[in-house]
């Protein structure tokens, strides 16, 4: 970090309207590389919303973001050309879904949900491909003997940690996660966040986390926004805001939940 | 700045949002200074706001007012107003909490919990696993249990590899919050220990504790935090 002063993403002015209805309004910030920023809200709080603009998956009515590729220059994302978008969607970043389903192909084997995204990447070697897989089913602690089953024959928890696989073969520098917990069972949960809690430490990525729970903020974030009706109403190093929140929505939010 | 860590006219109150807007003082104008090699103790009554101090020096709780200077290797960071970013280095570098509470990690043992909290500070993996093991076995922590997760622990288990954590790294600045707190004779005097040992180091040292031995003992200076009593608003 110290090293590397320019953001890796700045957002300014950030919005996003559907008809007269806010999705997000005027969000703006930076996000440094290996920085872990959660953004909380309840449902309707336009998180998820601003995930979908940030990864250019939906385009903002207005305000600007910028991402400082691999040459170190900072592009407006939605002024890329095509190639330069599925390259950023295809290596440089990650999103993993709430719903593994839609991150995963459910048809294809564990082995070929891995390996489609290095082969994306212009790896052709067979051996080498297969290789890699292993190595990353692994590291998300899926038995090697699994890798060719498809994912219909894992559970939940092996879904999503096949979906995290995938999304890090390619050695993204940020990561999109949605409610990443989400679907899983309090046991599952823990494990996964203790996964994704080590791998993003290790690889030093930067990753945008929308999620409900505040304990995932918690466990996986440096800083935290707390969004309500669009707009980020706090923000603030986690365990700050977490433990000594200022507004009243965020006082409401912490005082709800047992942590 | 001289000192390893400065406060200067710190004030801190809590704005209760869901008792109407209640506002609670904690503590007002406190300023002190901890030079490298030195202890300061925080004394006074419970509720004073000791436990609130140690927390906004640590960036855990906001300041109202003041600046809360720390002295990371050359440069001087103020926590009242640094990016979080910035205090997350500094947490990592220069500024070390030990609380008697620890936040257990689902899966992780004992020793590695330890061994990476040498190894965020960029301790090599030897040197850090070799210092954990000393560690954990200066604090009597059985060696059965190093390589199990201490969700499981008693409560003074778990207290003591929370202290490992805390002593293990090559923190400049400690923040003491009660690490002693229900500890036995012997545990609390290797605690003892592994303080001189910090402070012959040059490590500086602020802390709360309620054991008077212990306090008599690394103690440097007490600060009574009642001179810092904010005016009650009620």
């Amino acid at each position: 970090m110290p090293t590397d002063e320019a953001p890796l993403l700045m957002a300014r002015g950030v919005t996003k309207l559907y008809g007269h209805r806010i999705g997000c309004q005027d969000v703006t910030f930076d996000l440094h590389a290996g920085e872990v920023l959660a953004v909380v809200g309840e449902s309707g709080s336009g998180k998820s919303t601003l995930l979908s603009v940030l990864s250019t998956r939906a385009e903002p009515s207005a305000g600007r973001i910028e991402y400082r590729m691999r040459d170190g220059v900072a592009r407006d994302l939605f002024r890329l050309n095509e190639a330069e978008r599925r390259l950023l969607l295809r290596t440089d970043w990650g999103f993993v879904h709430q719903d593994p389903r839609e991150g995963l192909r459910m048809g294809i084997s564990a082995g070929g949900n891995v390996g489609e995204r290095l082969m994306a990447v212009g790896e052709r070697h067979y051996g080498r491909i297969r290789e890699t897989a292993i190595d990353w089913l692994g590291r998300v602690e899926i038995d090697e003997s699994r890798i060719d089953d498809t994912p219909r024959a894992y559970s939940g928890g092996m879904r999503q940690r096949l979906q995290i696989a995938r999304n890090l073969v390619t050695a993204p520098r940020l990561v999109f996660m949605d409610e990443p917990t989400g679907g899983l069972d309090v046991s599952v949960q823990a494990r996964l966040l203790d996964l994704l809690r080590g791998l993003v430490a290790d690889l030093g990525l930067a990753a945008i986390v929308v999620t409900h729970d505040l304990a995932v903020a918690r466990l996986l974030s440096h800083r935290i926004m707390v969004m309500r009706h669009g707009r980020v109403i706090e923000t603030g190093l986690t365990d700050q805001v977490l433990d000594d929140p200022r507004e009243p929505y965020t006082q409401l939010l912490v005082a709800s939940v047992l942590t | 700045m001289t000192a390893m860590l400065r406060l200067e006219r710190v004030s801190k109150s809590f704005v209760m949002h869901l008792q109407d807007g209640k506002v609670l003082p904690v503590v007002s104008g406190v300023s002190l200074e901890v030079a490298a090699g030195e202890c300061v103790v925080l004394g006074g009554p419970s509720g004073a706001g000791k436990s609130s101090i140690l927390k906004m020096i640590y960036g855990n709780y906001r300041c109202d007012s003041g600046r809360i200077l720390v002295r990371d290797r050359d440069e001087t960071v103020d926590v009242a107003s640094a990016e979080p970013r910035r205090i997350v280095r500094l947490r990592r570098t220069t500024l070390g909490y030990v609380s008697q509470f620890l936040r257990a990690i689902p899966r992780v043992s004992a020793l590695d919990l330890v061994v990476a909290a040498a190894r965020d500070q960029g301790v090599a993996a030897d040197e850090a696993e070799a210092r954990a093991r000393g560690l954990l076995g200066q604090l009597n922590v059985p060696e059965r249990l190093w390589s199990l997760p201490p969700a499981t622990f008693s409560g003074g288990e778990q207290q003591r590899v929370n202290i490992a954590r805390g002593f293990v790294g090559d923190h400049a600045v400690l923040l003491l919050d009660e690490p002693t707190a229900s500890l036995d004779a012997r545990n609390r005097a290797a605690v003892v220990d592994l303080i001189q040992t910090k402070k012959r180091r040059g490590v500086a040292l602020i802390g709360i504790f309620h054991d008077e031995d212990v306090r008599d003992r690394v103690a440097d200076r007490i600060v009574d935090v009642t001179a810092f009593a904010a005016a009650a608003a009620a």
